[in-house]
């Protein structure tokens, strides 16, 4: 505002945009609506590569400490436990980064954004599901990582390229139903803080009681039976058959896990979601 | 004039627990003006556009946009409403263009024209240049524009503004005024909170005053002022050695205290302009006057005489960014409330004892 003319024209271009009215004839459907939202998740995601650096970094440690520290005790060989472990620990990143869902989710609901995203007429569950299409490209990101580390290191898989994709995609798509978990408990639990401390615990928990790094079979009764009831074994299982070429019939059950995850929350998620305060 | 009802609210009534934030309000907002809902701290000003902007549903009572109900009709009255809340509800990851590009997106623009339309106001409310920053980066006043131009994507019939100038510098508050302007000149009824008395006199058309969640005046700022009556005459002499004789003078012809104001400066409070001319023909005859001046009743007085404390009129320091549940904090509005309420008794006790004498 440096001279009255430019504020009379910058005047005239405020009234000039505002009197204008764009708006499409058509309202957007729920799918462009959730791929509006996705590219947000996405931008947000290339906008911070440390913290996807931090999320890929930790299966990559684990897999290193576990093969080399103790995969030569558990298998007689780091090269053998490899084979064991990748597959899990793919998983394990995957769930890991799960908790983000929840985190996201709680920033957002804080800083007041949905607020805005739910006076829009749109499909209500939008930003949720927006937010997912980012969650899936980072299980992805993940996933890609901890193999291509794997293969650097040794990972000679049986069930050759198809059956490696298929442990992929078998774990993105747990990781999936998984977030819906977060974002359960992201919509309860409000904080971020709240969310990223259950989160670590109950993953901690639930990953390292699990047929992750070793097989249950030296186990004492008690953890073996928990182990054996814990859905993340399921889905470890089933990616290992695939990857080791083993055969796709532990596929099943991993799949009714996933069932049961996305019956539970999906539903619970959005209840809780569309619930007027 | 349009006699249209943008909102319309009966008996409203929500609760946060054991807090009543809005008991039994009653709002007719005319379409195609600007609208102030004022108040204090927790007067339940947020909570009751959150009901409105189909956020929250009422425990009781009605509310109706354009005369769609807000419940039952909640997806029509989403289509003629935006919403800017009272924290920046703009995506601080995204530069200022993605902000818009994903408002419009949701709009159901084409990804080019929803480009075309971010640039276009990024340049009608001068953020070019920051245009490419992640919103991270604003400073308060380019926050706001950016959060006022993502409600103004295509244009509402109704825009809500939460508190839209709260926490701004005097420059920035003065050009999120001159946008408020602009929009409703384009036909949108405004529909906004303030704690600032100056704000709604300066834009809003009418004015509802809102106490503990209830309706406690509503009018034009005017009406409102009108309706304590009486404003201030301030008259300044050449003479400090007069301001006794001046004082007595005054004193006789209005019949109200005189306030020694400065150097040889009067003030009377409560004073109307016949009998102050009266008065002012009476002073001159016998001391020297330099200046006068009468002021009317500002909203603030307003607001002490309607509901027995002053509102805040200076700017609450900076609030921590969080959702806040409208009625549940009670603010610095409510500090000092019992030093000032007897002052103004004090006050008050001091002309009704001259006016008796």
């Amino acid at each position: 505002m440096t001279t009255a003319t430019r504020t009379v024209e910058a005047d005239e271009r405020l009234r000039r945009v505002l009197g204008e009215d764009t708006r499409p004839e058509q309202r957007p459907g729920a799918l462009s609506t959730s791929l509006a939202l996705g590219w947000r998740a996405l931008v947000k995601i290339k906008r911070s590569p440390g913290q996807m650096f931090n999320a890929t970094i930790t299966p990559v440690m684990f897999m290193l400490i576990f093969t080399y520290l103790f995969g030569g005790a558990i298998s007689g060989s780091s090269r053998e436990y490899l084979q064991f472990l990748l597959p899990g620990v793919l998983v394990q990143g995957v769930l890991f980064i799960s908790t983000q869902t929840g985190v996201a989710l709680t920033t957002d609901l804080q800083q007041g954004i949905f607020d805005r995203f739910k006076s829009l007429p749109i499909w209500r569950p939008s930003p949720l599901t927006g937010a997912l299409i980012g969650d899936v490209v980072r299980y992805m990101i993940s996933s890609v990582v901890v193999v291509a580390v794997g293969l650097a290191l040794g990972f000679r898989p049986d069930g050759g390229p198809l059956g490696v994709i298929g442990g992929v995609l078998l774990a993105v798509l747990f990781g999936f139903c998984v977030s819906w978990i977060w974002t359960f408990l992201g919509l309860v639990l409000r904080t971020p803080q709240a969310v990223s401390g259950l989160g670590m615990m109950l993953l901690s928990l639930l990953t390292f009681a699990s047929n992750i790094f070793a097989e249950p079979t030296t186990m004492p009764g008690w953890l073996k039976a928990f182990v054996d009831i814990n859905p993340i074994g399921y889905v470890v299982t089933a990616s290992r058959s695939l990857m080791n070429g083993d055969g796709t019939s532990d596929v099943g059950p991993a799949l009714i896990s996933c069932a049961v995850l996305l019956i539970v929350f999906v539903p619970l998620s959005l209840l809780r979601y569309n619930k007027s305060e | 004039m349009n006699t249209e009802l943008a909102v319309e609210t009966v008996g409203v009534v929500k609760s946060f627990g054991a807090t009543k934030a809005v008991d039994g309000l009653d709002l007719a907002v005319p379409a195609g003006a600007v609208y102030g809902v004022l108040g204090p701290n927790g007067a339940g000003k947020t909570t009751t556009l959150r009901i409105l902007a189909t956020l929250l549903a009422p425990d009781a009572g009605s509310a109706r946009v354009f005369g769609h109900d807000v419940v039952r009709d909640a997806n029509r009255v989403r289509e003629r409403i935006s919403l800017t809340g009272q924290f920046a509800s703009v995506d601080n990851d995204l530069t200022g263009v993605e902000n818009l590009v994903l408002l419009a997106r949701l709009h159901g623009y084409r990804p080019a024209a929803a480009r075309e339309r971010a640039r276009d106001l990024l340049e009608a409310f001068d953020l070019v240049e920051a245009a490419e920053r992640p919103a991270r980066g604003y400073s308060g006043g380019m926050r706001r524009r950016l959060d006022v131009a993502a409600g103004l994507i295509v244009r509402p019939q109704l825009m809500f503004l939460d508190e839209p100038t709260t926490g701004l510098d005097p420059r920035s508050r003065n050009e999120v005024w001159d946008i408020i302007r602009a929009t409703v000149e384009r036909g949108t009824t405004v529909l906004l909170t303030t704690q600032y008395l100056e704000e709604a006199d300066q834009l809003a058309q009418r004015v509802a005053v809102i106490d503990h969640g209830k309706l406690v005046a509503e009018g034009t700022p005017g009406e409102l002022k009108a309706s304590v009556g009486r404003g201030s005459l301030r008259i300044e002499l050449r003479d400090p050695a007069d301001v006794p004789e001046a004082s007595r003078i005054l004193v006789g012809a209005l019949g109200a205290p005189a306030e020694n104001t400065g150097r040889a400066e009067l003030t009377v409070r409560g004073t109307d302009p016949r009998s102050v001319a009266r008065a002012l023909g009476e002073l001159t005859q016998t001391v020297e006057v330099d200046d006068f001046s009468m002021d009317r009743p500002s909203l603030d007085e307003v607001f002490l005489a309607l509901t027995g404390r002053p509102a805040t009129s200076e700017v609450p320091p900076a609030r921590k960014p969080g959702r806040k549940q409208g009625g549940r904090d009670a603010g610095p509005g409510r500090r000092d409330t019992r030093a000032d309420r007897s002052k103004s008794r004090a006050d008050t006790a001091a002309t009704t004892t001259e006016e008796t004498r």
